[in-house]
């Protein structure tokens, strides 16, 4: 018996190891089985904010202290039901709404300047961080964020409800020279966002595109036709820096969480 | 072996060569811009008020030019390397190898030129803009398809423990790539991912997670199961143990990422499965580990005298120990310290200098000597280069362990009257010196790798001028 010949381990595994095709095969399937149990499950199961785009949602509820379900459209912004009809009359508090036209240029301004590296959005259940930040993050806070915006360290503070904390000219402040209100950060400046305009149609086609997303798509009632042309106007003479400071106060204080529930059932 | 054959196989060996090569200067350009971006956290004026130089554009630029241009040069050489010398055979198409080699080198091109103008899917690890994605998955397909033929044509029985390790990451690599990257574009430079919120997030990150358990672990435990039995003369400790350590790492490894989004909007059950099979890789980890060094049982004495053997053992131990303190992190009750801190990016560095580049470092070596047909420039150096990188990564990962845990601690901490103890702003100021301390361990590291550019480029030169010279001699 020549040494080639022989089998050190099982002969199944000796099959695998001599058969390219084979190994390809079952290499392929190993390395599938974790993914599809881990994130197959989160477009179907309830608690993962995931909507038609109709105004249905997969079974999500959350329970109050007596155990009843609390209505979706007290969490989700539903115009249908909602006293306030369009994005302008929305108020805080209505449930959670895609961006306005403004505050999406800003988003996009977020993400280019990378400041997700930085910064999460994302509050954890804890009490420090509650006395922090505010109310732990749910997943129907982030369900119009394609490309979510969570983050993955804290080089600074987390933003997910930094909206309405400081006022617009503090923000402005703050990005221009941040050292100039606050001298121990390391934020770099971003003086260089308060010249150049937002650019309309880019802006206003990714509100489109946002309505055309195969998960958790934007309503075509909430982006009427009707609100895509009053955006032209919103959007018109904006600077980048008015874009990003329109994003920051647009985070986290769309849900109105009552006390003794707990959302993240 | 090849050496004894009677007729040796010619190989393809030039654009192994030439990826070698890229491969150290992406070391140096890499840890540079690494460097940069930690001295623009503790020094904020280096961002000079210049949107490219800016750290949220930069920062891209350094995870993707060590793990993409670096790490992927290191893996198609050692990859292209290993496959033919383990199956004796030519590659495949070695057209095709020039192919991936142009055109992984216009990525990272294109990657250098787009990240600092702010162009970014805004997904981390995965910055890159869609049409340079569907470039990577062409070129990334080419290296994958011209390695598995490589394996089918092999003239030996059975295919090498390296090249499953190679063929596992090729397979999953590409499904993370495609799978994390749908988006639709609203122009060529700006796309938005298909997945909101919650489903983006697990995707993101068991992309992310694999994209360090396939490519930066399984893609470098093919090294190891290569160079180290090469290197040492020893054969690989145990056979048994390989397979085991392949076919867990496979399987298991993909369940990893949900680890990342403890406590997060992510269902509980989600982030806990990951946690749960995240400890039970220790065991996986461990015995590859300990197959590695074991691997050097009656050979110890040679690390006194082999300074490539010292990086390729160094790395296992830095292996071992960030599969442990990874399992550790993902522990819920750890997790809600460790999470958002500097304890992540210690641990990823751990991972990232001790265990892959330093494989890396060992790896190109071995494989200089082989392809130039020559001894290194000077052995000496290698060895400085070992003890630079060596102390440069220690100080590095200290820093940023001493100040995650800080960071962690501050921010839950209270006082007397049930209030919290500290501002945010003073967590930041209290890392300084940490920010410091990392920054020259970063520099330490980085100057290793300018020593072995400069050992790699005198050897080659050295080497083509004994050819030259033969040949003038052969003429005459």
């Amino acid at each position: 018996m020549s040494d080639h010949d022989k089998i050190y381990s099982t002969k199944f595994q000796d099959k695998i190891e001599r058969n390219t095709l084979l190994m390809f095969v079952l290499t392929a399937i190993a390395v599938s089985v974790g993914g599809i149990v881990e994130i197959v499950p989160l477009f179907y199961l309830p608690n993962t904010a995931m909507s038609g785009g109709d105004g249905t949602y997969n079974g999500t509820s959350h329970k109050d202290l007596q155990g009843n379900a609390i209505h979706m459209d007290k969490i989700i912004w539903n115009p249908a039901t909602s006293a306030h009809k369009t994005l302008d009359e929305w108020v805080p508090g209505d449930g959670v709404r895609p961006y306005k036209a403004l505050e999406l240029a800003g988003r996009s301004i977020y993400i280019r300047e990378g400041c997700f590296l930085c910064h999460s959005q994302m509050i954890r259940p804890f009490r420090d961080e509650k006395d922090r930040y505010g109310h732990y993050s749910i997943a129907e806070e982030s369900m119009y964020d394609h490309t979510y915006q969570w983050g993955s360290k804290r080089t600074g503070p987390d933003l997910a409800r930094v909206g309405g904390k400081y006022s617009d000219e503090w923000h402005r402040k703050h990005l221009k020279y941040p050292r100039d209100v606050v001298p121990e950060s390391v934020m770099p400046n971003y003086f260089f966002l308060d010249k150049p305009l937002v650019n309309v149609d880019t802006t206003i086609h990714t509100m489109n595109v946002m309505t055309k997303m195969p998960f958790n798509p934007v309503p075509r009632t909430i982006y009427t036709d009707a609100y895509l042309d009053s955006a032209k106007t919103e959007l018109e003479n904006k600077t980048e820096m008015d874009a990003v400071i329109a994003f920051l106060q647009s985070l986290g204080n769309h849900v109105k969480f009552e006390e003794g529930v707990n959302y993240r059932d | 072996m090849e050496a004894t054959q009677a007729t040796p196989v010619k190989y393809d060996m030039d654009v192994v060569r030439w990826f070698t090569i890229m491969a150290v200067v992406y070391a140096v350009v890499g840890t540079l811009v690494g460097v940069y971006v930690a001295a623009e956290l503790a020094w904020p004026f280096l961002n000079f008020d210049i949107a490219e130089l800016s750290f949220g554009r930069l920062r891209p630029l350094h995870t993707n030019a060590v793990i993409f241009a670096f790490g992927g040069c290191v893996l198609m050489a050692t990859g292209f390397y290993m496959v033919q010398r383990t199956g004796q055979t030519k590659l495949w198409s070695n057209a095709m190898a020039w192919f991936t080699f142009w055109g992984w080198n216009l990525i990272i091109v294109l990657a250098v030129i787009t990240l600092p103008l702010g162009l970014t899917s805004g997904k981390e690890y995965a910055e890159l803009v869609w049409p340079i994605d569907i470039m990577i998955a062409v070129v990334w397909l080419s290296f994958g398809l011209n390695h598995i033929m490589t394996t089918a044509i092999r003239k030996t029985s059975h295919i090498y423990v390296s090249n499953w390790f190679t063929m596992g990451m090729i397979v999953m690599i590409t499904y993370l790539h495609v799978v994390n990257s749908m988006a639709i574009p609203v122009s060529m430079t700006e796309a938005f991912s298909i997945y909101s919120g919650v489903q983006d997030a697990m995707i993101q990150w068991w992309w992310g997670h694999n994209a360090v358990g396939f490519y930066l672990t399984g893609g470098f435990l093919g090294i190891m199961y290569y160079f180290i039995p090469k290197q040492s003369g020893r054969p690989v400790f145990s056979y048994r143990l390989s397979v085991l350590h392949f076919w867990t790492l496979s399987f298991g490894y993909v369940w990893l990422g949900a680890h990342h989004l403890q406590y997060t909007a992510l269902p509980d059950w989600t982030g806990s499965l990951g946690a749960a099979i995240s400890l039970a890789m220790i065991i996986p980890s461990w015995g590859g580990a300990m197959n590695g060094m074991m691997t050097l049982s009656g050979a110890w004495d040679k690390l006194r005298t082999d300074y490539i053997l010292r990086f390729l053992v160094t790395a296992m131990a830095f292996y071992a120990m960030s599969t442990f303190d990874g399992p550790v992190m993902s522990i819920k009750s750890v997790n809600a310290l460790s999470h958002y801190t500097d304890w992540t990016v210690g641990h990823v560095h751990a991972g990232a200098l001790g265990w892959m580049a330093m494989i890396s470092f060992g790896a190109i070596y071995h494989m200089v000597k082989k392809l130039w047909n020559t001894e290194m420039y000077s052995e000496r150096l290698v060895n400085v280069h070992f003890w630079v990188s060596l102390i440069g990564a220690v100080t590095y990962i200290v820093a940023m362990w001493v100040s995650g845990i800080m960071q962690g601690l501050m921010w839950r901490d209270y006082d007397e009257f049930g209030s919290l103890t500290y501002t945010f702003i003073e967590s930041v100021s209290a890392m300084h010196p940490y920010y410091v301390m990392r920054t020259v361990g970063g520099a330490i590291f980085n100057l290793g790798t300018w020593i072995m550019l400069y050992n790699v480029v005198m050897t080659v030169r050295q080497a083509s001028a004994v050819r030259g010279v033969n040949a003038v001699a052969a003429k005459a």
